[in-house]
């Protein structure tokens, strides 16, 4: 049983120590119109956790996400993001909280190369001006070669060196995948959000990705929130995870709690009216 | 040239790697030493980095513990501080065991309890978890190290450290323990164990080809010498470590003539840092160039048309002066214009894009090259040469002079090489680079090497009348007997097979049978590449390997072939009379090749037992299911059905079958 309430957080099975509350939400609800998307949730995510949410198609797990990233804002409830209730943002404010993502479907720039698609990741560290920029000079280079830096790193770190200088548009999908992860992580993100990172990949891309992910997890101390349909996957990766149907929470806690949780076998698998 | 002769023309003090790593320090102290793309940036490191690093390294060693005589295996793809971590094991006495690291954990568990390892060095996680995993049966491991550190952090630490960490320690313990360092340098003699390396092994468990100082230093001296090596030469280190070859170029050779070692980023990026660093001295199996070649083939395929017709006309022109011009032959100078303006509009660009450009000396050895593949390179200028060697011989026997190379001779005896022909064909070498022993092996050592220092080969071959090349046939053990009492000579028909771009490996059968029978593999980027182009849709290799007009193609190859044995007497018998299409490729992981690649044919044998049966019988086709392991080790089984081909026989064998 975990101890959620204090402060100092809580030490994982394998040993890690997780901070406190990174995020909080706070009865979230979020309407389309007269669609109810999301009804009263509330949960937090804390420092250094891989925190995950399932549930069945249509439950409003993306939804969710959405609200974390401040893509969405929701009509009741409020988001205390490092003790601060947030605001209503736009989207380049968004990614300035440190906060990145990755999307359900690939949302790359299919004609760049790879270096170029992950050095996008680092904009909002990219200080220079317009006409800096332009002659590539002074702190515009200086600027370039700082980022450049993170970016190899994280090539390395993600071992896509071979496809460094490839179109995107040429990459099969699992490699696509991962360009789009790491283009995330050039961001520096406090908490990186994946959406169905390995949704369809084959087993080995899969192990690959399950493996960088508990890496980035690892070395850069990332926390982590996860939408991901592959339940093997959900209860190997993460610390805590929150299952919803229908918009609405009906469990939280860690792999062995929700699994045990008859709610959630009864969303998963139905049961027997008789 | 007796052993000790053959040391007498090196200085005593040169007598290690340590010894010759000091040498180069104190004459090329700036010149670079190894050099590595990390981060995509080309770092590198002058040989007096490189002697403070191995210094670290070997003090970072002695601070664990490590004792003259232990055994250190090392983990790991080809990266400086692997290499450094050979030499710095040298220099504290201790014996460097390089390892195959796409070896599985029972493979790898082998070893590591036959050398009796108390070190692991591994270059990252996936050869840590590995070696945890042996650790269980294996007892002797006592400290792993690693070099990567990503994914380390929640390992148990209190017998494992990071390389870096090891290094760090051993320069703080420089004054406590630089003394026993230079003391156990100072200690290494011509006839302590300079590595011990595995043979692979077509048959059987692998053994430990124990090598001395003498071994290594002596023929990387001749070799050297052989072909003109010098400091500022390149070479580019891609290839196992655990391979003889490897440590010849990458350390013999590289130590005693003081040039620099290219390490690649990751392996799927070698043909990318190849055209960087533009190398040299090369060395690459038969199997690299042809990709090569099958890439290029490929691509012009796609070009323009203007742009095909002048690659087409150049390369004729090419074949006709290029190895003539390569081998000081004379040549016209029509010829000769016409191939200079070949070389700045075909050639020249073609070798940038390969790599190639700068190599001076260029080798292929392991397995046979097609004339096709070994012509296209020398015609583009490239000094592409053969040469025969083994483990046991500290990789020379025998290699091709410059101006003397052709495709169906491995060359004249290297320098300090004696070579004798055995009654049998057999060939025996003795030589300065023969190894010691197997390693707690004497029966085997015995039964290779005699008491006068003459090793049996395996292979069967014999001297050419005339230039004094050695021609090799075959395996010695694999030369058979067909039933009615002609030569059966499988790797001859096997070669001629493979030299097609769409056979990626055969094997023939036929020993004490009436006739040949043969398994293809085809080659699937040649042959998807041309089915892409015929618009034919296929999901799988097995698919692909299935179709009609694939076997179309595969029955003329075979045809042709057995027309080309049938016009050599002795080997007449062993064309192919029928023959199919494998439906998987054969794998290392499946123990149907060697980690180098070379065909385990009794293992092919028993495996595939009912496909022989079948094609021994009359049937059309056979439903088959075969066990194949994944590459996280599960196992799986595929099932298929296989259609089975005759071929056209011609000569006189096809006159006896008409008889039948």
């Amino acid at each position: 049983m975990l101890d959620t309430n204090t402060e100092d957080g809580y030490t994982t099975a394998d040993g890690r120590k997780i901070g406190g509350v990174a995020m909080e939400l706070r009865n979230i609800t979020l309407r389309f119109g007269g669609v109810v998307a999301i009804k009263d949730i509330s949960f937090d995510i804390r420092w250094g956790e891989i925190r995950a949410i399932i549930g069945p198609n249509g439950a409003g797990k993306s939804s969710m996400l959405n609200v974390i990233s401040g893509f969405y804002h929701p009509q009741e409830g409020e988001v205390i993001y490092k003790g601060y209730r947030r605001p209503r943002m736009r989207p380049y404010q968004v990614a300035r909280q440190g906060i990145a993502r990755t999307f359900q479907n690939i949302a790359l720039f299919e004609g760049m190369s790879v270096l170029d698609n992950i050095m996008t990741g680092r904009l909002h560290h990219m200080k220079a001006n317009i006409f800096q920029q332009a002659l590539w000079w002074g702190k515009a280079q200086r600027e370039e070669q700082e980022n450049r830096e993170q970016v190899e790193k994280i090539i390395d770190f993600l071992e896509i060196q071979h496809i460094r200088k490839t179109p995107v548009a040429r990459l099969p999908y699992g490699l696509k995948k991962r360009v789009e992860l790491a283009r995330a992580l050039a961001a520096e993100p406090s908490i990186l959000l994946l959406d169905e990172p390995m949704a369809g990949m084959n087993v080995e891309e899969k192990e690959d990705m399950c493996r960088f992910i508990l890496d980035v997890n690892d070395e850069f101390n990332t926390t982590t929130v996860l939408i991901e349909h592959d339940m093997g996957v959900v209860m190997d990766l993460s610390d805590r995870v929150v299952v919803m149907d229908y918009g609405k929470k009906i469990g939280d806690g860690t792999p062995d709690e929700v699994r045990g949780n008859e709610e959630v076998i009864k969303a998963y698998l139905g049961v027997s009216h008789d | 040239m007796s052993a000790t002769a053959a040391t007498n023309s090196v200085p005593a003090e040169l007598c290690s790697v340590p010894a010759l790593l000091a040498r180069n320090a104190r004459q090329y102290p700036l010149n670079p030493a190894y050099r590595e793309k990390e981060f995509g940036i080309w770092q590198s490191w002058t040989w007096a980095e490189t002697q403070d690093e191995v210094r670290a390294m070997a003090l970072g060693f002695l601070v664990l513990g490590m004792q003259q005589g232990d055994y250190v295996a090392i983990i790991g793809r080809n990266r400086p501080a692997l290499y450094w971590s050979m030499v710095a094991a040298q220099s504290v006495g201790a014996i460097p065991v390089p390892l195959y690291q796409d070896a599985v954990a029972e493979e790898m568990a082998y070893v590591l309890d036959h050398c009796g390892a108390r070190f692991v060095v591994c270059g990252d996680q996936e050869q840590v978890d590995k070696v945890l995993e042996v650790q269980e049966k294996v007892k002797c491991i006592e400290e792993i190290l690693y070099l990567d550190k990503r994914g380390m952090r929640k390992y148990d630490h209190t017998h494992m450290n990071w390389l870096e960490d090891a290094m760090r320690e051993g320069r703080a313990a420089e004054t406590r323990l630089g003394a026993e360092l230079e003391k156990r340098i100072a200690a290494l003699g011509w006839d302590d164990t300079c590595v011990m390396l595995y043979t692979s092994g077509t048959t059987g468990k692998p053994k430990g080809v124990v090598l001395s100082n003498r071994n290594i230093i002596i023929t990387s001296k001749n070799s050297s010498e052989f072909d003109h090596l010098k400091p500022g030469d390149e070479i580019l280190a891609y290839l196992p470590m655990a391979w003889v070859g490897d440590f010849i170029f990458a350390i013999g050779q590289a130590y005693w003539t003081g040039f620099c070692v290219n390490c690649p980023e990751s392996a799927q990026t070698m043909l990318t840092d190849l055209r960087e660093i533009g190398p040299t001295y090369y060395f690459a199996p038969p199997r690299i160039f042809e990709n090569m070649l099958t890439t290029v083939m490929i691509r012009m395929e796609d070009a323009s048309p203007l742009k095909r017709r002048l690659f087409h006309y150049f390369m004729e022109q090419a074949r006709k002066t290029g190895p003539k011009l390569l081998d000081g032959k004379p040549v016209g100078f029509g010829d000769k214009l016409k191939y200079a303006l070949g070389n700045l509009l075909v050639y020249g660009p073609l070798k940038d894009t390969l790599g190639l450009r700068r190599i001076r000396v260029a080798y292929t050895a392991g397995e046979a090259i097609g004339p096709e593949i070994f012509e296209f390179y020398r015609s583009l200028g490239i000094n592409l040469k053969q040469l025969y060697g083994q483990t046991e011989a500290s990789v020379f026997i025998t290699q091709q002079p410059d101006g003397e190379v052709r495709n169906d001779t491995v060359g004249v005896p290297s320098p300090g090489v004696e070579v004798r022909i055995a009654e049998n064909g057999e060939v025996f070498y003795r030589s300065p680079g023969t190894f010691e022993s197997y390693y707690k092996n004497p029966e085997s050592t015995a039964s290779t090497k005699d008491p006068e220092g003459w090793v049996a080969t395996g292979d069967a071959g014999f001297f050419e009348e005339g230039s004094g090349h050695l021609r090799i046939i075959d395996r010695a053990k694999d030369v058979g007997k067909m039933a009615d009492g002609g030569m059966f000579a499988p790797k001859y028909v096997e070669n001629k097979l493979k030299f097609f771009p769409n056979i990626l490996e055969a094997v023939v059968f036929g020993n004490d049978r009436d006739r040949c029978v043969a398994f293809i593999n085809i080659d699937l980027s040649a042959v998807g590449s041309w089915a892409e182009r015929n618009n034919i849709a296929y999901s799988s290799y097995q698919e692909l390997a299935g179709l009609k007009r694939v076997l179309d193609t595969i029955q003329e190859h075979v045809e042709t072939v057995n027309e080309s044995v049938a016009q050599d007497e002795m080997l007449a018998g062993c064309q192919i009379h029928r023959f199919l299409v494998l439906h998987k490729e054969l794998d290392a992981d499946d123990g149907e090749m060697t980690r180098t690649r070379k065909v385990r044919r009794r293992i092919v044998e028993e495996k595939f037992a009912d496909l022989i049966d079948a094609l021994y019988g009359g049937k059309d086709s056979i439903y088959t299911e075969t066990e194949v392991t994944y590459e996280d080790g599960r196992k799986g089984k595929l099932k298929a059905t296989l259609e089975i081909r005759d071929a056209r026989v011609f000569g006189q064998v096809a006159a006896k079958v008409a008889a039948q």
